[in-house]
């Protein structure tokens, strides 16, 4: 299993190299010049700080050097600072708001699963019947939602008319004088809404690939053979059909992790929760690019590192790689 | 060919689902195309005195804050919609074939490169480099065509490369290629007409995806910008006025969801139709 | 937010004026509903108010701030020597007095002994006269430099009196005094913009700091041995949500108490009896108002009856009806309505389209190809507004002014641009033809950084570069002379002059819409507004809903 992890993650820095190169190509579409967006909301800018900005990104030399300048300066997690008024570090602010998008990211797909496989499965072995007919019909409605308009119809429904959920935030005031129950159980209200609504379109995504899986699975022959063995259906599902359905979906998790950061910025932005996706959202408006940049590169490594991870779990569960090393 | 197209149409019409999905469509174009027909206001008639009206005989979908119609505006933004929709798929469909055929024809050094530019590009949250990038330009409704289309190739590539890997060593390429012809012909004119199929599919799909990315964008203000109606930012407004006008975020939403479904069920139609011959 | 802010113009948020004093409604209730009696009604300590903020402050010292997010915190953290009263006058805040001399060249202040910085520390001369000197500091990257720019010497006389002389008589000098003070002690011989107060602010001020969680909340407690009295609301808590919808639900639900109210909100929102028995709302003129601009070296725009003809095309009352729901006036001159300076004798251009026409068709625009749109030497009559994204009420003023352009033949389009990328693209490129923006007016009348001719460099505030000598020199005569009759008379030429010129076409004064939660009393709406007496406001003992350990 080891050397396969070091392949994979050897592997990996092309992509990563790949992902610099792509990002700084991007910053690089900006108009004009970064330290001017300085000068320009605050007249008074005094000129030393700007020559300082101007030493740090390079900016009088060619495109190849700025580049590995700023490499340079990512490697130690140096993304510059942000152009926001507070001009603070930009990695700084992306690492205190990590925590929270990756929270309600991790719980989404975890709802995701626990809602998904079960759906999928159960349309497969009952193919063709009521369930099956109504879950292909709710997936259908999944995929068309628009996840802004099913935030806002929630909101308005929990939020507005029962009162039963918060609508913003994600820690109700008197916070810190909740015990630790009460606080957990406080985050948890404030989350409910943004979890459901991020997890929402892809549970239909993977209840239908689970669907599919399972379907070609049960033709195999090896199921037919553990048929004819006198199995009961539920060992032959449960034991043999399910593991190997299972694997490609630990894939798709992994390939869906930057469909779910990405989706971040909507129902961060409408549920208020000061999350990455909030942040970059802000950055953007703002034109911080450098918070925009760091943003965009980090998104991009956690999602390398969410396909390691369920690389790595794939061939945990498949011996026949682990075998092979 | 006329028998292909022929029994095409025959089963696609044995599909109920996809008939539903093929009838949206229609639909959908036709209001696009007779908008200004088809609207009983103009969409830009402001009216002080009739600041968000609910629904009523004279204004089916009420009014929003200029006091303007908004059923002719939710007609008039099918237009926006589905040209996004369109030019997007256009653009990424031709990326993606070319660069698919490409990887899949040549194989060897060029297809481990290509795929993974591929692989980098699915590493970026895709939502978050189109808003990088609309921020570095003016968000304006070509930049949004070429952003969307510039940013959902990947997926038309992954198809056509694997279908010329697998058609590649069949014979009636191989017959071509012993006569004589040229690469670029026996890309275009023989492997990429049998490789279309999921092409078509992707591409159907791809408008669906497409409307929901512009609505998005145009949601957070970074699509089509006000006072020219986009669904997305029709929704803008219905959440700024999410207590008093329930109206204004229902029915641009419900369009975006009728429109995107019914793409969705006529791409999965064609799909489940062509699936004995899509590979695996 | 998205306008340029004047010196204590952000402070001046709760502007008030004339019409609807505070709605004092009938007997109080408790939270139980049953009525409290008006001897319970007393000052008590106590309570926390939280305030709606749609935007975070930036930086908690307000020589570096150019934000109202910044500033409606640093209000209530720092004092300046002097300050406006309830009625627009000046008076002393650190400063016990002041003298000036007959040549109206020097100001002597005396300062109060008993104040104390937050952390003990005594306030004295020494901080009058860092905090000047961090102003004049060329590598002090401040927007509010210019009034100490013209201080032509300093000196401290004791540790409790500074004098201050100046080149010229200057009648804003003395308003311009009402800036915060900065603690010396804290800040001198550092680099101001590496400060810890940049986010951890000391000030002498009414509230201090306690907590700042970005982009969630800051918190202020009250500072017990304020120089003034102890403030009865013990915690100032302030939320910010950046969306006016969510606020707004959060108000309702109790967990904000105060917040600025959107005109439909005012009108349509809050009228239920539940809001008459649970919140006040207040309604005053603000202290601002929005204009359209014309970039005055676009050969489009340098006729003179071209600009009266398009301030005669556009209906603005039908803005104020339509955009702010009648919560506004149509302004005509760069002055608020209902202040001392306002000058009622200008010329109006009331809305009239047929008149608008023929004043275009005198300056030569004509519809000469028939296709609806005017035109002269075989150009069409197009332009294109521009306004930043993100202010509503501004975007659909726009749409209106497309409208009643479009019914005398001229096509406008309308642009709307993120603030940054705004300011630098094209306000300091000069690259726009019309824009449409707001600006916070102050008390002082002094515009000069608005209109001057030579203010028209890259980051100047005159950027449709309006130049005429005759108005420099009311201006600058208005701030030369410190009587007010004689000032106005200054003032009153200017405002003529301008309604001639029409450099904009002025469009709407808004009315600033507070609403607060009924428990709060001794709100005193003013014509400076309704928060000059924050450290006055009180609940009532049995009425506290929040209770703060010390």
């Amino acid at each position: 299993m080891g050397p396969y992890i070091l392949k994979r993650i050897f592997l990996m820095i092309p992509v990563l190299l790949g992902i610099t190169i792509l990002s700084f190509g991007v910053m690089k579409l900006a108009p004009g010049d970064p330290t001017s967006i300085l000068t320009d909301l605050n007249p008074n800018m005094n000129k030393e700080a700007v020559e300082r900005i101007r030493a740090h990104y390079g900016l009088d030399q060619p495109s190849y050097v700025q580049y590995f300048k700023w490499l340079k300066n990512m490697l130690v997690l140096d993304f510059g600072r942000s152009f926001a008024s507070d001009n603070r570090p930009v990695i700084d602010k992306i690492v205190e708001r990590i925590p929270i998008t990756l929270l309600i990211n991790v719980l989404s797909m975890i709802l995701i699963l626990m809602v998904a496989i079960p759906l999928g499965v159960m349309s497969a072995v009952k193919q063709n019947s009521l369930f099956d007919k109504g879950t292909t019909v709710f997936v259908f409605i999944g995929f068309a939602i628009p996840t802004f308009w099913l935030a806002l119809l929630l909101m308005i429904l929990f939020g507005v008319k029962l009162d039963w959920l918060p609508i913003s935030g994600f820690r109700s005031l008197d916070y810190p004088s909740l015990s630790f129950f009460e606080k957990i159980f406080d985050v948890s209200k404030h989350l409910i809404l943004p979890i459901f609504v991020s997890a929402f379109g892809g549970l239909a995504g993977m209840s239908r690939y689970m669907r599919s899986n399972m379907l070609e699975v049960i033709r195999q022959d090896y199921i037919t053979t553990a048929r004819a063995k006198g199995l009961d259906e539920r060992t032959v599902i449960f034991k043999h059909a399910l593991r190997n359905a299972l694997l490609p979906v630990i894939t798709l998790l992994g390939l869906s992790v930057p469909g779910l950061i990405g989706g971040s910025v909507i129902f961060e932005t409408i549920f208020a929760i000061p999350g990455m996706g909030q942040l970059f959202y802000q950055a953007v408006m703002m034109r911080d690019y450098p918070t925009v940049m760091g943003i965009l590169v980090i998104g991009a490594v956690l999602t390398l590192l969410g396909n390691l991870l369920a690389d790595v779990m794939y061939s945990w569960a498949d011996p026949r790689i682990r075998v092979s090393g | 060919m006329d028998s292909i197209y022929g029994d095409f149409f025959r089963r696609l019409a044995r599909n109920k689902l996809a008939m539903v999905g093929l009838s949206v469509v229609v639909i959908l174009c036709l209001v696009a195309i007779f908008a200004d027909r088809l609207a009983p206001y103009s969409p830009t008639m402001i009216d002080t005195s009739k600041i968000l009206v609910e629904p009523s005989w004279e204004h089916p979908m009420g009014t929003d804050i200029l006091g303007r119609d908004v059923l002719s505006r939710i007609i008039h933004g099918a237009g926006v919609s589905l040209s996004v929709g369109f030019v997007a798929v256009g653009i990424s469909t031709l990326i993606g074939v070319v660069l698919g055929a490409v990887a899949g024809y040549y194989s060897g050094m060029v297809d481990r490169v290509i795929m993974r530019f591929v692989d980098i590009m699915l590493c970026f949250p895709t939502f978050f480099l189109i808003l990088a990038v609309i921020a570095f330009l003016q968000p304006s409704i070509w930049n949004i065509m070429i952003v969307i289309g510039v940013t959902s190739w990947m997926n038309v590539t992954r198809l056509v490369r694997a279908e010329f890997l697998s058609l590649r060593e069949r014979d009636f390429v191989l017959a071509a290629i012993s006569q004589g012809a040229s690469d670029l012909r026996v890309i275009f004119a023989h492997i990429l007409p049998n490789a279309m199929a999921p092409v078509l599919v992707a591409a159907t799909l791809g408008v669906a995806a497409a409307v929901l990315v512009e609505s998005s964008l145009s949601f957070l203000g970074l699509g089509v910008q006000p006072p020219n109606p986009s669904w997305g930012n029709m929704l803008t407004e219905g959440k700024d006025n999410i207590e008093i006008a329930w109206w204004l975020s229902l029915f641009p939403g419900l369009a975006i969801f009728i429109t995107v479904m019914g793409y969705n069920l006529l791409g999965e139609g064609i799909r489940d139709i062509l699936d004995p011959r899509l590979r695996q | 937010m998205k306008a340029k802010v004047f010196l204590l113009a952000a402070i001046l948020i709760f502007g008030i004026s004339g019409c609807n004093k505070g709605e004092e409604g009938p007997a109080q209730a408790r939270t139980d509903g049953t009525p409290v009696a008006q001897e319970d009604l007393k000052p008590a300590y106590g309570d926390m108010i939280i305030r709606g903020s749609i935007g975070d402050a930036s930086v908690l010292l307000p020589i570096l701030a150019s934000d109202s997010g910044s500033f409606d915190i640093t209000a209530l953290i720092y004092n300046g020597l002097v300050r406006y009263d309830r009625d627009l006058r000046l008076i002393g805040e650190l400063a016990d007095r002041w003298e000036i001399s007959d040549d109206k060249l020097t100001i002597r202040f005396f300062l109060r002994k008993d104040v104390k910085w937050q952390d003990g520390h005594p306030f004295t001369a020494k901080d009058v006269e860092y905090t000047y000197k961090a102003y004049v500091d060329p590598k002090t990257p401040t927007a509010y430099a210019t009034d100490f720019l013209k201080v032509k010497e300093f000196r401290v006389l004791d540790p409790y009196t500074v004098e201050v002389t100046y080149n010229e008589v200057y009648a804003p000098a003395l308003g311009s005094w009402g800036q915060g003070m900065l603690p010396s002690h804290l800040l001198e011989g550092k680099e101001i913009t590496d400060s810890p107060l940049k986010r951890e602010p000391v000030g002498t001020g009414p509230y201090r700091f306690r907590e700042w969680k970005t982009q969630e909340r800051i918190v202020l407690d009250s500072y017990h041995d304020y120089f003034e009295h102890r403030p009865y609301i013990d915690r100032v808590m302030t939320r910010i949500i950046p969306d006016p919808a969510t606020m707004f639900l959060e108000l309702k639900a109790g967990r904000i108490d105060q917040m600025g109210l959107s005109p439909l909100q005012y009108q349509r929102q809050t009228d239920s009896s539940w809001f008459r028995d649970n919140f006040r709302k207040y309604k005053y003129l603000a202290f601002g108002y929005a204009y359209l601009g014309y970039n005055l070296k676009d050969w489009k725009f340098q006729d003179k009856k071209v600009r009266q003809a398009l301030t005669t095309a556009i209906n603005r009352e039908s803005i104020v009806e339509g955009v702010l729901l009648g919560l506004g006036q149509v302004a005509y001159t760069p002055y608020k309505p209902d202040t001392f300076w306002y000058n009622d004798n200008v010329k109006k251009f009331p809305y009239d389209p047929a008149k608008a026409k023929e004043m275009l068709a005198e300056a030569g625009w004509k519809d000469t190809d028939g296709d609806g749109i005017l035109d002269k030497d075989g150009k069409p009559f197009e332009f294109t507004i521009l306004t930043n994204q993100g202010n509503q009420l501004r975007e659909r003023s726009a749409t209106i002014v497309q409208r009643d352009l479009r019914k005398v033949g001229i096509r406008v389009k309308i642009r709307t641009v993120e603030w940054a990328a705004f300011l630098k693209n094209f306000i300091n490129k000069r690259n726009f033809e019309a824009c449409l923006l707001g600006w916070s007016i102050g008390i002082d009348p002094s515009q000069i950084d608005i209109w001057n001719s030579k203010k028209i460099g890259p980051s100047e505030l005159n950027f449709v570069t309006y130049q005429n000598p005759e108005v420099d020199k009311l201006l600058d005569q208005g701030a030369a002379v410190y009587d007010p009759e004689k000032r106005k008379v200054f003032y009153d030429k200017f405002q003529e002059i301008i309604a001639e010129d029409q450099p904009y076409t002025f469009l709407y004064v808004s009315y600033a819409l507070p609403i607060i939660s009924a428990r709060f009393h001794g709100i005193d709406p003013a014509p400076i507004g309704i928060g000059y007496n924050f450290i006055d406001w009180f609940v009532p003992k049995q009425l506290q809903k929040y209770h703060i350990e010390p």
